[in-house]
Order: C-alpha cells, then sequence, then structure tokens
C-alpha cells in the first residue's frame, strides 16, 4: 500500500465486517456518527444544547432549520470544523464508528480526512488548475506518485459527474467552471480523499435549478459508497434527497426521523409549523 | 418662509462647484513635484546618461568621463541583501499578524510596526553601526543590507498581513476541510493566492530602500572602485549622488544628475511592474 500515509491510522470497523461479507443475513449497520449530550458555545452564547443522536452510514441525513438554529454548528462538529472560531468550547462527545473525534488526543486533520465537507460557496482553489484541485488534498498529505495521484483524480471526478465534461480541460484554472461545475469540483476535491462521511453545508443554494438537480442526483450516486449529512435551507430538496431529517431550532434537535414521517406526520407541532412555513 | 429662494440653491451651487474645484487642484499640488523633479531631472541629467555611465567607473577628479557602474551594481547587491534579510522575516510577521495572532497581541505588533516605520532612516544607520560595523570593525555591504533590510521589515509586514485578509476564509476552510495541515493551508494555499500582493508589497519595500543613503552613510559607507568582498565596504548610487553633488567638480555634477534620473526611474519603473504584475489578480493591494 503506497498510499498508507492518508490511509486512516485507527481501524474503521465498518470496513472490517463487509470484508467476509456472507450475502446471507447483513447484520444491522452500525451508526456511523454516535452524538452524545453535545453542547456548544461561542464565547458566552450557547449554540447547541444536549444533542444526543445517532447518524446511520450509506444513508443521507437533512438537517432542516430556521437560521441560527444551529444546525451549521452541529453539521461542523462532525468534523470540528467548529474549532476554526477561537472562542468555541463544546462539551458532550461525537463519535465515528466508535473513534472520539473531539478526544484531547485525536488529530483534527486526520478526523477531517475521514469526514469530508463540501460548502455553500463553491471554493476552488483559484491558483490551481482543476486537476490540481481535485488531487490537492492527496497532494499535499505526502501523496507523491504520479500514477496514483492521476487514478484518483479520475475517479474522483467520475464520482462527482464531471470527468466527461473537463476531461479535455484538466490544466485550465478551476476558476473557469460555471458555478455548478465547480460545485462538483469541491465534490471530487472532498472524494478524491477517500474519506467516509461527506458533509453538505447548503451544497446548492447558490446555484441555479438545473445544477441543483446535478447536485441532488449526484448524492443519491454516492450514497452507495458514503455517509451523507446535508445542511438545506430547502424543505422540497430535503424531501427529495434525504433518508431521515432532523429538525433544529434553537440549538435544539427537536425532532428526527425517516423523513417521508417527518414530512408527512411530523411528532412535534414545531416541526409541522415549519415544514409548512408558518415560521422561518 | 422655511426654504428660501432659487437664489440660495444657485449660492450652493457655486459653493459646491468651488469646493470642487479647490480641491482638485490640491490633488494636482501633490503630484506635481514628480512631473517637476522628473522634468528637471530629465533636464539636466539626460545628457550624461549614456553606456560609460553603466559600464565604467568613477573617474578622479578633474578628469572627464567615468561612470557609476560600481555604485548601480551596489545598489543592486545592498538591495539583494536587504531582501535576503528583509523578506522572509517580514513576510512571516504578516503571515502571524493574519493567520495566527490574537487580536490583542496584534494590536500591539501593528503598532510597534507603524512606529517603527516612522523612525527616521539614519537612525537604523546608527543602529546597525553599533550591532555590525563597531563590532566586525569595517563598513560593508552586510551592514548596509542588513540596515535597508530592517526598514523594509514593517513595510513588507503590514502589506502581507493586508493581502492575507483579504483571501476569503472559504479557502482556508476548504483547505483544512480535506485535512491538510495548517501551516500547508497557509503555505500552499493562502500564501499562494495572494502571492501576487506579497510580491507588490516586497517591490514597493525595495523601491521605497533603493533611494535611502542615511542609513549607507553608517554602514555601507561607499566605494570608488568594484567592491569584491560583501566584508567590504560597497559604493551606493544614492551615496555617490551626494557625495557628487557636494564636490565642486562640474563633471560630477552633471553625473549626479544623471545618477538621480536613473534611481527615480528605477523607482518609476518598478512601479509600473507591480502594476502590470498585479493586473486582474483577485487579490492585490
Amino acid at each position: 500500500m503506497e498510499v498508507t500515509m492518508i490511509d486512516n491510522p485507527v481501524q474503521n470497523p465498518q470496513r472490517e465486517q463487509r470484508a467476509p461479507a456472507p450475502a446471507a443475513i447483513q447484520p444491522e449497520e452500525p451508526p456511523a456518527f454516535q452524538v452524545e449530550n453535545l453542547s456548544v458555545w461561542y464565547g458566552k452564547k450557547q449554540a447547541l444544547f444536549d444533542v444526543t443522536t445517532n447518524i446511520p452510514s450509506k444513508t443521507i441525513t437533512a438537517i432542516i432549520g430556521p437560521s441560527g438554529c444551529g444546525k451549521s454548528t452541529f453539521l461542523r462538529c462532525l468534523n470540528r470544523m467548529h474549532e476554526l472560531v477561537p472562542s468555541s468550547r463544546t462539551e458532550g462527545s461525537v463519535r465515528l464508528f466508535g473513534q472520539d473525534l473531539h478526544a484531547r488526543d485525536t488529530d483534527a486533520s486526520i478526523v477531517r480526512r475521514r469526514v469530508g465537507m463540501v460548502f455553500q460557496k463553491s471554493n476552488p482553489f483559484p491558483t490551481m488548475s482543476i486537476g490540481e484541485n481535485v488531487i490537492v488534498g492527496l497532494r499535499l498529505n505526502g501523496v507523491r506518485n504520479r500514477a496514483i495521484l492521476n487514478e484518483r483524480m479520475e475517479k474522483a471526478l467520475r464520482m462527482a459527474a464531471l470527468w466527461d465534461e473537463v476531461k479535455n480541460d484538466l490544466n485550465r484554472p478551476g476558476m473557469s467552471l460555471s458555478g455548478g461545475q465547480q460545485q462538483r469540483l469541491c465534490i471530487a476535491r472532498a472524494v478524491a480523499v477517500e474519506p467516509e462521511v461527506l458533509l453538505m453545508d447548503e451544497p446548492a443554494s447558490a446555484l441555479d435549478p438545473i445544477a441543483t438537480m446535478k447536485i441532488e442526483e449526484l448524492t443519491q450516486q454516492l450514497k452507495a459508497n458514503y455517509t451523507i449529512v446535508i445542511v438545506t435551507h430547502n424543505m422540497q430538496q430535503a424531501s427529495r434527497v434525504s433518508d431521515k431529517t432532523m429538525f433544529f431550532y434553537m440549538g435544539k434537535l427537536i425532532e428526527y426521523g425517516e423523513t417521508k414521517q417527518m414530512f408527512f406526520q411530523p411528532a412535534e407541532k414545531k416541526t409541522e409549523d415549519y415544514i409548512t412555513g408558518r415560521f422561518g | 418662509m422655511a426654504f428660501q429662494s432659487a437664489n440660495n440653491h444657485s449660492l450652493r451651487k457655486a459653493f459646491s462647484f468651488l469646493v470642487s474645484v479647490g480641491t482638485f487642484f490640491c490633488a494636482i499640488l501633490v503630484i506635481a513635484p514628480l512631473g517637476i523633479v522628473f522634468f528637471h531631472l530629465v533636464d539636466k541629467g539626460a545628457s550624461s546618461v549614456n553606456w560609460d555611465f553603466f559600464t565604467k567607473l568613477p573617474k578622479p577628479p578633474m578628469e572627464s568621463g567615468g561612470g557609476m557602474a560600481n555604485a548601480i551594481a551596489g545598489t543592486l547587491t545592498l538591495l539583494a541583501l536587504a531582501a535576503a534579510v528583509g523578506v522572509p522575516i517580514g513576510v512571516l510577521g504578516g503571515v502571524y499578524l493574519s493567520e495566527y495572532g490574537s487580536s490583542r497581541v496584534n494590536w500591539w505588533l501593528r503598532f510597534f510596526g507603524d512606529v517603527l516605520n516612522g523612525v527616521p532612516s539614519i537612525i537604523w544607520g546608527i543602529v546597525v553601526y553599533g550591532l555590525i560595523v563597531k563590532p566586525t570593525r569595517t563598513f560593508s555591504a552586510y551592514a548596509g543590507g542588513v540596515a535597508l533590510g530592517f526598514l523594509m521589515l514593517p513595510i513588507i509586514m503590514r502589506t502581507t498581513e493586508e493581502v492575507l485578509y483579504l483571501v476569503p476564509q472559504g479557502y482556508r476552510e476548504a483547505g483544512l476541510a480535506l485535512g491538510i495541515p495548517r501551516w500547508k493551508v497557509i503555505v500552499h494555499i493562502v500564501m499562494a493566492s495572494a502571492l501576487g500582493g506579497i510580491t507588490t508589497g516586497v517591490l514597493l519595500a525595495l523601491a521605497r530602500v533603493a533611494g535611502e543613503t542615511a542609513p549607507i552613510l553608517f554602514t555601507a559607507f561607499g566605494n570608488s572602485f568594484w567592491n569584491h568582498r560583501l566584508s567590504d565596504p560597497i559604493a551606493a548610487l544614492p551615496l555617490q549622488i551626494f557625495t557628487y553633488a557636494i564636490s565642486p567638480y562640474d563633471d560630477w555634477h552633471r553625473q549626479a544628475w544623471a545618477g538621480a534620473l536613473v534611481l527615480v526611474c528605477f523607482t518609476l519603473l518598478v512601479n509600473v511592474t507591480v502594476r502590470f504584475l498585479t493586473r486582474g489578480r483577485t487579490v492585490k493591494v
């Protein structure tokens, strides 16, 4: 294995379990994330209150809720991006297949290689070509073998459904692509490091309907290999793409269930009010 | 009659017009010296800027001809030494301010940076005289380079900080979210995006110190011949201009004018280069 440098040093129980798979009875998949009593403060302001939940693997979980409800904070806690705010502080634990991501001796950059992220605003690196953008995560994590880099580049671009559009333009700047293509390039960049989870923070909110549709189709394809958590403001989008939905309000996880259930028969009054557009 | 008639209105318009004309003339006055200086230098110095000026050593007094080749080479050498001191320290200081420092520490760093920027350049000459010239018992190119390098530090630090601030936060987040270590994100993504701006800051700082005379006087000292070792005194264009300008010889005066013209053209060239470099970049000064 030449690529050990970016492979996760921690064991991955999910992959181990799958290895012997005797096609007969699938044991129930362990959850990807186990979040226990997670609270987050920014300075004195508490942004998240005592969230306890599981996020299943190889499914799409949508997080909905009004602005400032803590959904982005929750998402960022899943790969420790919340730490970029210097005044942030957390209590409780977040485990990914058993490993405590917030533990003191867990390296944030290793967490982020396991849990990739796509942002609201597409942000290809302006100094890099399309190809360089895709492999930058591998290259700057120590992979030098050109053959491996090229192979992963093509694989990632194919996964992001971008290969056919850019295969002849890999040396053009990443910024030369259209908005929707840029966002798919960012998805390719995130999957190139082969994470286990993909977090998406309103990945389509800046895109036109056609580009949005492409991103949504893409999430359905990626679901086969990745656990996906997607924050969205768009309720139709949540109902279209996700298997499970979480509703956050005022920093609390109000309701969590099967997406169909949530949208047709929400258990909580607040969820119903939000989904039917009475506030938010 | 709360509001006065059209009379008042036209008065206001006239006054407004006068103010705009007045400020325009002040703005012209600000840049007028550049035109006057440049015209004067071309008038007095252009005739002495010739091939010999760039290729020959100075001649002894009363002999005509000769050039400032050693001073031009000396100034370029000093600038290279200054860059070797000022660029790494200044750029890394700017990186600290933009990427690492807390707002309290940054406030003090910026404050002292601004104070340093305001310190008269001759002070740097004296400081380096005490730090390097006295202990080594000789004026040297090294000492001159260090003095100019100190002068560049606060300028480079601030411009670096400012252009790094202009790099959108999204690029840092995207890099970190790929699991790339922070220092690599800063070097390969943030600084790479701001390279045009950082280069601009360095070039402007070089242009700014290229004409400094006072700090050179106490450190590089000047030299009428070629410099062969950096631990020896070295000539510099501004110093040579100074020496020639206060001399009693007409020929030296002409050469001083020519030297001044070359120096101003160098500054102009750097500024034009900077404009060219930063044209159409996403991040600039």
